[in-house]
């Protein structure tokens, strides 16, 4: 029997040429209907901010990206960028490497399992966002507090997933290993880690999301610079020509380092991408 | 032999050995004493606790009652002395194939030293590797290789810590038939060369007759003067024992009258049922095999 299913079915097998105009139709379709709605709003008032025109979204960026800002000679998007990256990148990874640590001693140790893993799962299970208040009132409204919600909202995630993780090095592995003559360091250090290792990187890339969700609300409520504290602020003048690129900005931002981290994984764990399947 | 001599001579000993799990006995009063330099292989019904003997040899798991010694000394946690290689999860995913050889080596050296004699140490592994015939390959990762070519790695990565024993569990059980029977030959290749001791744990009769200096039965499907009834709460004896006459050896001794005649009596004396010897009546002809049962068991 022939396949000729294209599109429908189970056994479709869309051809190449198909899936790349599969991919781009949703994207094609969603911004002609933004044109139109655009469109047809201007023409009832020209002055229509709730669903501005790709022109003015334009030449708001360009206001924002390449000129120096009057008050604080700074360039807005770099400086909104860099603040909320400095925030993600030390909140992520102070949960990514503590995240290590502690995940390693749980999966190796029964004794620190006993003490620290019904401790764990209680904190895990805390809304982050519930206790933000507490945090701005512990640490004041500076950066710390934006770091200690990223990283309070990832730390548990990520020590479970690499707790996990050792736990799942099969115990045959553990007793060949010493057999091979490793004494418990060397153990962790060239056996359990380097498996582990790919593992935080894949965990990392998903509480990416997370991640930009404590950032965006610890700076909508108190920030002087950021991507969120922007988008909030203008807000109340309407701006959707400045909030709309920049959430797009963020989904660039999102995208690249998403892709970076997948690279990573392909190029450097080649054996892990294979064990995933 | 008596015990006395037996104790004093063997290589590896077992004796008056239980090994339970809660309430459960697995291992019940095992007595063995091993010569160096034999294949023992060990077959039994599922679960009856071949591997459990295995991993008390290892030191994964201590005896409940009784001794194990290994040359004399009384054997602890997993060492060097005691090789492994398991039916999966001997191999690291995330190191080639030279890699995984040097492992032992890298991991029983300091640091310093190690890096002094890197170059003979690589040379050491090629030569394990040209051993096992995958010198070629040892820039690939374990999930790059086929399942015969990883058991053969993973016995080089043992044979380079030269242990004093190689345990064996299940190491081709996994494997399809032909290369099943390749990997036979080959061991017993490495074993002519090396004359190293080996415990192997098998469920299928044929390889273990075929490998074996010496086979082994462990079955729970045997009687003794402790009663029927759960109460009872036996565990797995060694039943069958004898000695394996190891000749030019080609897989074609496999369909020899005689080879086929041993594992039918092995099937029956350890894989039926319904064919209940009493402890008294074991078949364990082997020279160094002995049997100390309690009063209990034999009921005089
Ligand atoms: N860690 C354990 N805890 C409880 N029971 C176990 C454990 N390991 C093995 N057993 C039990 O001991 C018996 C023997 O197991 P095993 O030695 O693996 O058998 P075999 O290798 O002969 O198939 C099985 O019935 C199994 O359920």
């Amino acid at each position: 029997m022939k396949n000729k299913a294209k599109f429908w079915g189970i056994h479709a097998a869309p051809s190449k040429w198909l899936s790349w105009f599969l991919f781009a139709l949703p994207f094609v379709l969603l911004i002609l209907g933004y044109l139109l709605a655009s469109e047809y709003r201007h023409r009832q008032n020209p002055s229509d901010k709730l669903l501005p025109s790709f022109s003015k979204m334009a030449t708001t960026m360009q206001h924002v990206a390449f000129e120096k800002n009057k008050r604080t000679g700074e360039y807005q998007l770099l400086s909104d960028t860099l603040a909320s990256l400095k925030r993600i990148g030390t909140g992520l990874g102070m949960a990514a490497l503590l995240g290590v640590i502690c995940g390693l001693n749980l999966g190796l140790f029964p004794g620190i399992r006993h003490l620290f893993l019904p401790l764990l799962t209680f904190v895990s299970i805390i809304p982050p966002l519930a206790i933000l208040p507490m945090l701005f009132i512990v640490f004041g409204v500076d950066e710390l507090a934006k770091v200690v919600l990223i990283f309070i909202g990832t730390f548990p995630v990520i020590t479970r997933d690499i707790y996990l993780t050792v736990k799942k090095i099969p115990r045959e592995q553990i007793v060949k290993t010493l057999t091979l003559g490793a004494s418990q360091i060397s153990l962790v250090y060239r056996v359990v880690l380097p498996q582990i290792f790919p593992r935080l990187i894949e965990t990392v890339r998903i509480n990416m999301g997370p991640a930009w969700l404590f950032l965006i609300a610890s700076e909508a409520i108190a920030a002087q610079s950021g991507l969120g504290y922007r988008i909030f602020l203008v807000r109340r003048y309407l701006a959707m020509d400045m909030i709309i690129p920049y959430v797009l900005w963020i989904v660039c931002i999102g995208i690249t380092v998403d892709w970076i981290l997948k690279s990573l994984l392909r190029y450097k764990f080649s054996w892990y991408m294979k064990q995933q399947g | 032999m008596q015990t006395e001599s037996l104790r004093a001579n063997s290589f590896l000993f077992f004796e008056d050995v239980y090994k339970s799990y809660g309430a459960k006995v697995v291992l019940d009063d095992i007595d063995l004493a091993v010569a160096r330099g034999e294949i023992i292989t060990v077959v039994g019904p599922s679960g009856c606790g071949k591997s459990t003997l295995l991993r008390l040899v290892l030191g994964q798991e201590l005896p409940s009652r009784g001794q194990v010694t290994l040359e004399g000394k009384s054997v602890g946690l997993p060492d060097v002395t005691r090789g492994i290689v398991y039916q999966k999860y001997s191999l690291y995913p995330h190191l080639t194939v030279l890699d995984n050889v040097l492992m032992g080596p890298r991991l029983s050296m300091p640091l310093l030293k190690r890096w002094r004699v890197r170059g003979e140490l690589r040379e050491e592994a090629f030569t394990y590797l040209r051993k096992v015939g995958l010198a070629e390959h040892y820039r690939k990762y374990p999930h790059e290789l086929s399942g015969g070519m990883r058991q053969r790695v993973a016995i080089a990565q043992s044979l380079i810590m030269k242990p004093k024993i190689l345990l064996m569990d299940e190491p081709f059980g996994a494997l399809d038939p032909g290369t099943r029977e390749n990997m036979q030959l080959f061991l017993l290749e490495l074993w002519e060369e090396f004359k190293m001791t080996i415990f192997f744990v098998t469920h299928d009769l044929e390889e273990a007759v075929f490998l074996g200096t010496r086979i082994l039965i462990l079955s729970q499907y045997y009687t003794d003067d402790r009663g029927d009834g759960s109460h009872a709460n036996r565990g797995a004896k060694i039943v069958f024992d004898t000695a394996l006459p190891k000749e030019a050896q080609s897989t074609s001794v496999k369909s020899v009258a005689a080879f086929g005649a041993l594992i039918q009596q092995i099937r029956r004396e350890g894989f039926d049922p319904d064919y209940l010897q009493h402890a008294r009546d074991f078949n364990l002809n082997h020279p160094y095999s002995f049997q100390t049962l309690r009063r209990e068991e034999n009921g005089i």
